[in-house]
């Protein structure tokens, strides 16, 4: 319990949602375990734990530009504030908004949904297997409202009516990741030829993605094709832990232990047939989803669908942008993304993220992520410059 | 009075005078206890001073307020009555079609009440009760008594086996579905009901059908996402045997009576072997995009993954076809596959006799005839092994036994094992969702750290699962969150997540309340000491080791006061009123 606890609180610090000493992160089995003594904090935890049946609970402001942009759109919400990104969409649903800090208004909210607001930009979550739960809930309302801030200050901008506020939070964030976008190409060369080397590179790569900033959370996928088998990263994995968790899919289907895959297994067999390519990677990076979000077309017949289907054929430089929902389905991107793929280094799902592919090794899907999160970036400054 | 959802009507049958009436309980009843396996509870907790086969212990069959709506994954059926192979509660989650049409002809559920002096079907259409001859069928398998029966509906019948007496006998539905676990096949003898047929023609009426719209598309996007469900490996692909893999590569898979957890045929006897070699097609439930279950082109059901990894790796039989045969033989029938497999291998290992397919087929069919050996054990591995002096070769918890996941592979599942009101029952908590699949989120399967609350949790929730009565393999992808907007849109009646958990807990303390009553205590939350003294088998990077006892008991402990319970696992007067219940101990 102890290790469980110390393991997520230190995980939010390194991936830089939160910052050090600022969690409370308590798991409780049939005593509570916190990760700090915070009497304001805890004491009214430990009432809104009598009241639920969870094991874990998170208590947090998320560190800046997370902070600011969440408390500005509290400020500016309505009892819930409503991303359009498919982590909520699909998972979270809506962010309920709290009144105040009490047990009463917190429990009130998590008897409905796995997260909630606070006034002061504090985010509450919680789990009822895993404070690994909690700690996606809260990565993912990071995720989510950033991506809302940065989506609403584009229509902002167009519209010419960007408060000063809103403008110091979206310029400083900004200027902070202007700096964790710079990079230096990466290349180790491929193919790979043993098990070994693609866990190997898998892992690494992997490690990479988010240590750029490419995904959250447990979110995000990658494979590698070697000798008819796809090794790819399990369901909820966490790209920079990978070692331990990735299954082979032998392409013969002859067997079923990849029941573990990724939802996106589908997606990137899909991708290996349509492209010929060896490696994908499939991250969450903002601004490409940011920019995903941002159609102009008036009066389309698919507005309020642009999630399941688009009848146009929309990119940002030469990356394609493509409708589909997590998974298969009717609407599944493993129907939509394969064929987009073909010619192209990229392919961006509506609200999604960002797919991308390699020929021989797993670090050329990596730099075309980063090259087109940079694109996305870039394309964003322009336009709200 | 309800009117959206249920529909507030229960039917009881009089066996004995052959009579019925239909009760209308209180709206409060339906809240506090939900429908299905909760509400089922409510009304077996009435006999607690009755044998399993007292004439007077009724028999339940309930659906819950989902079945029959749009409401996705939503048309199962609880059976339940007082175990005739445990002693304890004794409750089955069965598909098919049983509680749609059942909800058609306008009831909750129906209550089995007395016995029949000879062998009888009931026939329910709408409001009409029909108590017919059943002496024709009885020579018949199932199969071809079901031909007979075609055209009434959706139909319950038991088999051969139950007739005889077999206690682990189940109740087929439908055709394809058993209701299999518990020896509930039994109880429908004991009462000489045959079967059981209803339809009806009514539409269950929804309170807001726009907003169930809105929560079911949130639980489809939700099982679309999900790789077990609707993935390349997943079971709406490969059927419930995609998980044999995956308990072959993680060292879980019972084999030899549970001596070993490897078996070294595996990879050629799983999902894609079957796959290969009949051709599955997709069946499912009433209601169900998800068609977990196959069957082969010429109409047999293919074994699911526990009756597979039974009938393969526990009898250490690698002839896919005996596997087939046997399923197919347990539900002609009408006997449950994994007590049925349980049984075999407790016999193989006492015996010191190494089962052949043809001995495997042998036994089984004197098994199901109750002659030669099979009469003895016919009355399942527990009380077989007790007679020959070796209680503890027979692998079951409270006389049920055990699924195919060792527990020695995932300390969730053994302790879930432990504690289930029902026996060696994985589906209580299914903690393989998070030990092994990952979902929600992946826990360390060889440690008890957090288990205890965790497991808890997950009872409560399944109960409500069941109490929907919906399927518990959606949640490996949905949750109570997305559930509780559907029943809110069907009843009209405000949850939550929240609410309906508790709900979970009431229905699952009043059935340990049950049991107590019936002598169950922590001598009983326990498992065969072969997890505590041999290890499993060992894997390419890790070891499977035997459970550490006091680990477990220190686990077992915090449930206990977790759950509300006192040290030796009994229920308490204090708890029984927090959570509005009768206090009967």
């Amino acid at each position: 319990m102890d290790r469980l606890v110390a393991r997520y609180v230190a995980k939010m610090v390194e991936q830089r949602i939160a910052d050090d000493g600022m969690p409370v992160l308590g798991c409780r089995d049939s005593d509570i375990v916190w990760s700090r003594e915070d009497p304001k904090i805890t004491g009214i935890l430990e009432d809104v734990f009598e009241h639920l049946n969870i094991n874990s609970l998170l208590h947090c402001r998320p560190a800046e530009p997370y902070g600011s942009m969440i408390e500005y759109l509290a400020a500016h919400s309505d009892g819930a504030i409503l991303p359009q990104d498919t982590e909520t969409r699909t998972f979270l649903h809506d962010l309920p908004l709290a009144a105040s800090f009490t047990m009463e208004e917190v429990v009130h909210n998590l008897k409905r949904r796995k997260t909630v607001i606070l006034p002061g930009g504090e985010i509450i979550s919680f789990g009822t297997v895993s404070p690994q739960q909690a700690f996606i809930g809260f990565s993912s309302v990071c995720f989510a409202c950033f991506v809302k801030f940065m989506s609403d200050r584009l229509q902002d901008y167009r519209a010419a009516k960007m408060d000063d506020p809103a403008r110091r939070i979206m310029d400083d964030a900004l200027q902070k990741l202007q700096i964790s976008h710079t990079h230096e190409k990466i290349s180790h060369g491929g193919p790979y030829i043993t098990q070994d080397e693609v866990h190997r590179e898998m892992a690494r790569v992997g490690r990479l993605t988010v240590m750029n900033g490419m995904v959250d959370s447990y979110f995000g996928n990658i494979s590698y094709l070697m000798d008819d088998t796809l090794y790819i990263s399990q369901t909820g994995s966490s790209l920079d832990e990978l070692e331990g968790t990735i299954d082979p899919y032998p392409l013969d289907g002859s067997s079923c232990a990849g029941i573990t895959a990724s939802s996106e297994l589908t997606a990137h067999l899909r991708i290996l047939e349509t492209t010929g390519k060896r490696a994908i990677l499939h991250g969450h990076p903002k601004f490409s989803v940011i920019m995903s979000l941002d159609c102009r077309v008036e009066d389309c017949d698919g507005a309020g669908r642009c999630h399941l289907e688009c009848p146009k054929m929309r990119t940002i430089g030469d990356v394609p942008i493509v409708s589909g929902e997590v998974g298969t389905g009717r609407y599944g991107l493993c129907n939509t993304v394969p064929e987009a793929m073909v010619g192209n280094r990229g392919v961006i799902v509506y609200g999604h993220g960002l797919f991308t592919v390699g020929q021989t090794d797993l670090d050329e899907p990596l730099n075309n992520l980063l090259d087109i999160e940079r694109l996305c970036l870039d394309e964003f400054v322009r336009l709200t410059s | 009075m309800v009117r959206y959802g249920w529909t507030g009507r229960i039917l009881e049958v009089y066996l004995g005078d052959r009579t019925s009436r239909v009760i209308e309980p209180p709206a409060w009843l339906y809240e506090k206890f939900i429908g299905g396996k909760g509400l089922a509870g409510h009304y077996l907790s009435q006999h607690l001073d009755m044998e399993w086969d007292d004439p007077d212990m009724p028999i339940l069959i309930f659906a819950g307020p989902l079945v029959g709506t749009r409401a996705p994954t939503s048309g199962r059926t609880t059976v339940m009555s007082r175990s005739p192979l445990t002693g304890t509660v004794g409750d089955t989650s069965v598909g098919g079609g049983l509680g749609t049409k059942m909800k058609r002809a306008r009831y909750d559920g129906i209550i089995l009440r007395g016995s029949s002096n000879k062998w009888i079907g009931v026939e329910i259409v709408d409001d009409s009760v029909a108590f017919v001859d059943a002496s024709p069928l009885l020579g018949l398998t199932n199969g071809d008594a079901m031909d007979l029966l075609a055209g009434k509906g959706s139909v319950a019948l038991i088999g051969p086996a139950a007739q005889r007496g077999v206690r682990f006998s189940s109740l087929m539905v439908d055709r394809h579905f058993a209701a299999a676990r518990n020896g509930i096949g039994l109880g429908f003898a004991k009462k000489q009901i045959k079967y059981l047929s209803i339809d009806g023609g009514a539409r269950v009426p929804v309170y807001d059908a726009r907003e169930l719209v809105r929560a079911r598309e949130d639980i489809f996007r939700l099982v679309s996402a999900s790789p077990i469900l609707l993935g390349e490996s997943g079971i709406r692909n490969m059927g419930t045997p995609a998980l044999y893999d995956l308990m072959h590569t993680r060292r879980m898979m019972p084999t030899d009576n549970f001596r070993t957890t490897f078996f070294s045929d595996a990879p050629d006897l799983n999902a894609n072997a079957v796959k290969e070699r009949y051709s599955p097609r997709k069946k499912g439930c009433t209601g169900c995009h998800i068609l977990c279950k196959k069957g082969s082109r010429d109409g047999v059901v293919l074994p699911e993954f526990e009756t597979l990894s039974h009938f393969t790796a526990l009898l250490c039989n690698n002839d896919l076809h005996t596997a087939v045969r046997a399923n197919e033989l347990c539900n002609e029938y009408g006997i449950d596959t994994i007590s049925a497999a349980v049984t075999l291998a407790c016999f193989s290992e006492i015996e010191g006799e190494r089962l052949t397919p043809d001995r495997i087929m042998e036994i089984l069919g004197q098994i199901v005839r109750r002659e030669d050996i099979g009469d003895q054990l016919a009355d399942g591995s527990a009380l077989w092994a007790a007679s020959r002096g070796k209680p503890s070769l027979s692998m079951s918890v409270k006389g049920l036994e055990l699924p195919a996941y060792d527990p020695r592979g995932a300390y969730g599942m053994a302790l879930a094992y432990a504690t289930s009101t029902r026996g060696g029952c994985h589906l209580r908590a299914y903690p393989i969702g998070h030990e092994i699949l990952r979902k929600p989120v992946a826990t360390d399967r060889f440690s008890f750290a957090g288990k205890a609350r965790t497991i808890k949790i997950a009872e409560d929730t399944n109960a409500v699962i069941d109490s929907l009565t919906a399927c518990k393999f959606v949640f490996f992808a949905s949750s109570l969150e997305e559930y509780a907007h559907a029943l809110t849109a069907v009843t009209g009646v405000e949850t939550t997540a929240t609410d309906l958990s508790k709900t979970g807990e009431r229905i699952y303390y009043h059935e340990r309340i049950m049991n107590a009553r019936w002598g169950f205590s922590s001598k009983d939350d326990d498992l065969p000491p072969r997890f505590f003294e041999e290890a499993g088998s060992s894997g390419p990077d890790f070891d499977v080791p035997p459970l550490n006892r006091d680990d477990f008991l220190g686990a077992r402990g915090r449930y206990y006061k977790i759950r509300g319970l006192d040290a030796d696992g009994a229920p308490t007067r204090d708890k029984a009123k927090e959570l509005d219940l009768k206090w009967t101990g």
